[in-house]
């Protein structure tokens, strides 16, 4: 339980002398980091996450090896960030590729002391380090300063900024987050691949569905808020003069023509589109060739990852010409699932 | 008529919405409803977000009906980004 004025969760013991006693709980937040952990085979790392004390925050990890994608990694800061850092237990890692996370950022952010040195002539690699945003104009700024740092192709950029411009503005405009977004991207030289994890402590997709929508369950506002359309703000179709609710559909949309990993944490569900599908656009995520878990630990808050891949990034008009078709046809149906039907008697 | 040049306003990627409301609350919507044609020029735009012109745009559609778009002409457009306006366009026109 937690007391007024007392941030962290204590336990309430009664003595002999029917005296009732307050300790403070040894319980943490727990984070373990794994040899590996990308979208493909993230299950085992969320099931492990234990979120029983807010105010505290535990990280250990493997001794050997560790390669992590960016969603794990902004989902640590994310959660670090809700930690004062003096309650942040992390253990000094010994594996050596643990100097990655010195160089993303995470330990600055956490505003604790890795105990890592970092090898002069160590490659930086292209990378984007953990970055808060918080408003508007932090986006903005973000966008010119930051994609630069990934060394792309022009044609390669149209994707990558599209996707953190929309994941970001969704954080800032619906998450209710005090601590807004928390990114991270990293290109992957041997899959040429970018991958990109936007995380934040907000309310969560349900509650933001929910304002509009009935969503019983977080699997299900999840699924809603990536059909084009849908937004937490309205139930008006075309959205308010502010929002579609379309920013999650391009997204997916994204992953989906170029055969690419795409997943959404909130709540206890997550949602992941396989880059073994088809290809072909579908407005329901459920369509889509995908997986879900319904009974992780409860994440307040929503993480979303992606990989998008530059080897054979689909030409992005072309793909803009798919999502228009998919997009259109969507409106039109929900339009005529609303028609009065005549009364034949 | 007046003229608004987006790429002084947003910069090659068009993607800050606030801009863009401010832009329609301010310019436009001040331009149309003086019976005024407004040319919004994507000139060195290289691209932009279904967010961004669906803020700029989507109320306009909805405001004064679908004949709206015949006051407003979207200059010097690429693919992409005529692509956008389309989609956007389509759904608010289909919607209503």
């Amino acid at each position: 339980m937690y007391l007024p004025g007392f941030p962290v969760m204590l336990t309430k013991y009664q003595i002999p002398g029917n005296i009732e006693i307050y300790l403070r709980n040894y319980i943490k937040m727990k984070i373990y980091l794994p040899n590996s952990a990308f979208i493909g085979n993230i299950n085992p790392f969320l099931k492990g996450l234990d979120f029983s004390d807010p105010t505290r925050l535990q990280i250990t990890a493997n001794e050997n090896w560790i390669t992590i994608h960016p969603v794990v990694l902004s989902l640590i800061a994310s959660l670090g960030l809700l930690v004062e850092s003096g309650e942040i237990d992390c253990v000094t890692m010994k594996a050596k590729s643990a100097h990655y996370l010195e160089r993303m950022g995470l330990f600055r952010i956490l505003g604790i002391k890795s105990g890592l040195t970092i090898t002069e002539h160590e490659s930086a690699g292209r990378f984007i380090p953990l970055t808060q945003i918080k408003n508007s104009n932090e986006l903005t700024s973000f966008i010119n300063d930051m994609i630069p740092l990934l060394h792309l192709q022009p044609a390669q950029v149209d994707p990558i900024r599209y996707v953190i411009s929309e994941l970001v503005r969704n954080v800032i405009e619906h998450a209710g987050s005090k601590n807004g977004a928390i990114i991270s991207a990293q290109y992957y030289q041997k899959s040429n691949r970018i991958s990109i994890g936007i995380v934040d402590t907000g309310v969560g997709i349900k509650k933001t569905i929910n304002q509009s929508h009935l969503a019983l369950t977080d699997i299900e506002a999840v699924r809603l808020a990536l059909i084009p359309g849908i937004t937490g703000t309205t139930k008006r179709e075309g959205g308010t003069e502010y929002n579609a609710g379309a920013g999650l559909f391009f997204i997916k949309a994204i992953a989906t023509v170029n055969h690419d990993f795409f997943m959404i944490y909130s709540g206890n569900a997550l949602y992941k589109l396989l880059k073994s599908g088809s290809g072909k656009l579908f407005a329901d995520p459920f369509s889509d060739k995908y997986s879900f878990e319904e009974k992780l630990p409860f994440f307040q808050g929503t993480a979303v990852g992606i990989d998008i891949s530059l080897d054979d990034t689909k030409e992005f008009s072309s793909l803009l010409e798919l999502i228009r078709e998919v997009y259109f046809k969507t409106v039109r149906e929900r339009k005529k699932a609303r028609y009065k039907k005549p009364n034949f008697i | 008529m007046i003229h608004i040049n987006l790429f002084e306003k947003v910069g090659a990627f068009a993607e800050n919405k606030d801009i863009a409301r401010s832009l329609r609350l301010e310019q436009i919507i001040p331009a149309l409803e003086k019976n005024q044609a407004v040319v919004l020029d994507f000139e060195h735009v290289d691209a932009a977000t279904q967010s961004f012109v669906h803020a700029l745009i989507s109320d306009l559609i909805r405001k004064y009906g679908r004949e709206i778009l015949d006051k407003i002409s979207f200059k010097s457009c690429n693919e992409k980004v005529q692509k956008i306006i389309m989609i956007v366009s389509e759904y608010m026109q289909e919607g209503e």
